[in-house]
């Protein structure tokens, strides 16, 4: 364990950022935490989380795959992803870094997204304890302990002081890269931890229980009259998709410059009716389709696929951002009876 | 730089036929005049105009051909520019997608009933061909196919010329309506299957327009077939044909990894999405 002063943060994040380009939570002008380039003087946030989650940095909104030059019948094929360069990301929290496992599943299987698998390479995550856990935040639902985070190196900030511990081969040698920080005892982060476990029992989500929600009763839960209802005042904008650290899917798109093609890939969200659109028809023609997919792809397709692991990890992101106030858990408990 | 599989490579369209008023069949090497790559029947492959966009197709030819062949019907953004270019055209290709029919495994020695409908006959003509090659693995092989009129059917002449003159291979062809130059059978797929009164024990590979599939399905379960010798193959949006872009899924199966191809006993454990 080692530590340094708070006051003295300026000074850890710039050595930091003398390697690799360094992400810290900060707030933009109107007041909204993002992971955000540092530079001197950048004030960390002293909010729970960011609108948008970690999953930007190694799974960006929008980015190259490929460019073509097209010169009558010829074709020419010319590599232009955009450049990864090493970079470490400060602040992430338990329920962030366990998406990197999620998305990991998925991009990191036979046969592997490489432009994903570059960024997680060069990638350093230094996570962040939660002092303050929300009334949204569920996480323990999926055993993400936000008093202990992981990733290459946890921190947590107690006091006047910031503890650090490096978890992993990376993130040992960041912390051999930096002197200032000191060993010290482990006591106050113990405390810290004894109370943070402390307040989640007290949240109101913490008894979401998922037991059942697997491959075993996919028919049950697909047939479920609760979908039409559920999914009745859904404006199918898609903001669910695009701030969960989970939701991955992509739609490759292209772009002519003028004298290229390139051709990018963006996210995309099932939210969305042209997601299956084909010219022979659309499979999922209203928004109780499209919605019903969303929340069986985290809650039972993907656990069916990845020995139970929920393609959710509780942040409670779109609890705070669905207009309508629609939500993973409000969907879980209501099929939940239908279990019964 | 890494190669990534999204990255596709370079192919040539050798050859132009045209089928039908609507489908036309496109021959693709390598720039180096080689196939690109060696596929399993009912596999597909990720074809693009730059510029255009990129799309999935069943490929048509039989792996034992030194050549890619794609029976594509016009019917959105791609395939219409696909129809207007002339032979010589680049184009990208990726691939192969999918697991196939099982050729070399349970369709091994069987006797074999291959039921198509209109544009449906691509994958299924993959098969055939194969089986045709290695003549002795198989059974007897019958094939049932329809359109919408003479004119309609893809490849006319092979079947005609080849199929219908194999030792073996019965072929059933069908059209929705009468027509002057036609004295074959006229009506619909499902009821023709139920008139041919095919023998159960034959294993069946069936593609067509969905309302083909699900009136034929139920034919045959009259005739008395079980619903594991029925296999199909399915087609939805993809952009990836990796398992990733997340939009292909049935449940917790994803139709480019997984499937295409699935026994409807299969596809009786997914929910009925589609």
């Amino acid at each position: 364990m080692k530590t340094i002063a708070i006051s003295e943060l300026n000074r850890l994040f710039e050595a930091i950022s003398g390697g690799r380009k360094l992400y810290i939570p900060a707030e933009d002008g109107a007041g909204q935490a993002k992971f955000t380039p540092w530079r001197d003087g950048l004030k960390l946030t002293d909010k729970l989380n960011t609108v948008r989650s970690a999953k930007d940095l190694f799974f960006p909104q929008v980015e190259n795959l490929v460019n073509f030059k097209v010169t009558g019948k010829q074709i020419e094929i010319i590599e232009n992803r955009d450049i990864s360069e090493p970079f470490a990301v400060f602040g992430v929290r338990g329920c962030d870094c366990r998406s990197f496992d999620i998305l990991d599943r998925v991009f990191l299987s036979d046969p592997v997204d490489t432009y994903y698998q570059t960024r997680r390479e060069n990638g350093l995550v230094i996570t962040l304890a939660c002092t303050r856990p929300a009334e949204t935040c569920f996480c323990g639902t999926f055993g993400i302990d936000p008093a202990s985070p992981g990733g290459d190196v946890t921190c947590w900030m107690e006091g006047d002081a910031l503890y650090w511990q490096a978890n992993t081969e990376k993130g040992k040698a960041l912390t051999a890269e930096l002197p200032m920080l000191r060993d010290c005892g482990e006591e106050a982060v113990e405390t810290q931890k004894t109370r943070i476990r402390g307040a989640l029992e007290k949240l109101p989500l913490r008894d979401l229980d998922l037991t059942g929600f697997d491959g075993e009763h996919m028919q049950t839960l697909f047939r479920s009259e609760k979908w039409a209802e559920l999914s009745e005042s859904c404006l199918g904008c898609g903001t669910c998709t695009f701030v969960c650290p989970t939701c991955q899917c992509y739609d490759v798109q292209e772009f002519n410059t003028g004298t290229e093609v390139k051709r990018f890939r963006c996210w995309d969200s099932c939210m969305y009716s042209d997601f299956t659109q084909m010219s022979a028809g659309q499979p999922r023609p209203t928004q109780k389709e499209r919605f019903r997919q969303r929340f069986m792809h985290k809650l039972v397709y993907f656990p069916s696929n990845n020995h139970g692991i929920y393609g959710c990890v509780g942040c409670g992101r779109c609890l705070q951002k669905c207009p309508i106030h629609m939500n993973i858990v409000k969907v879980a408990r209501t099929l939940k009876e239908e279990m019964k | 730089m890494r190669p990534d599989p999204l990255i596709p490579m370079l192919g040539v369209v050798t050859a132009i036929r045209t089928d039908t008023p609507d489908v036309k069949t496109f021959r693709v090497t390598g720039v180096d005049g080689k196939k690109p790559f060696v596929h399993i029947p009912g596999q597909c492959a990720m074809l693009s105009i730059p510029g255009v966009g990129e799309a999935l197709f069943s490929i048509t030819s039989s792996p034992t051909e030194d050549y890619l062949d794609f029976s594509i019907k016009k019917c959105g953004c791609v395939t219409a520019w696909l129809h207007q270019m002339e032979v010589g055209q680049q184009i990208t290709i990726r691939g192969p997608y999918g697991n196939g029919f099982p050729v070399d495994t349970e369709l091994a020695g069987k006797d074999l009933l291959f039921i198509a409908g209109g544009i449906g006959l691509a994958p299924l003509h993959s098969v055939i061909n194969y089986c045709r090659h290695y003549r002795d693995r198989y059974g007897s092989i019958d094939i049932v196919y329809g359109s919408r009129s003479k004119a309609d059917l893809v490849d006319f002449p092979e079947i005609t010329d080849e199929w219908c003159r194999e030792e073996g291979i019965r072929v059933h062809l069908t059209i929705d309506n009468a027509q002057p130059d036609w004295d074959g059978h006229v009506g619909f797929v499902p009821n023709f299957v139920k008139e041919l009164n095919f023998d159960t024990s034959k294993t069946v590979l069936m593609c067509g327009p969905p309302i083909m599939i699900k009136f034929t399905l139920a034919g045959l379960m009259e005739l008395g077939f079980s619903r594991e010798q029925i296999y199909t193959t399915m087609e939805l949006r993809m952009k990836c044909a990796l398992g990733k872009c997340g939009r292909c899924n049935i449940g917790n199966k994803y139709v480019c990894k997984d499937g295409p191809v699935f026994r409807f006993d299969q596809l009786d454990q997914l929910p009925d999405e589609y």
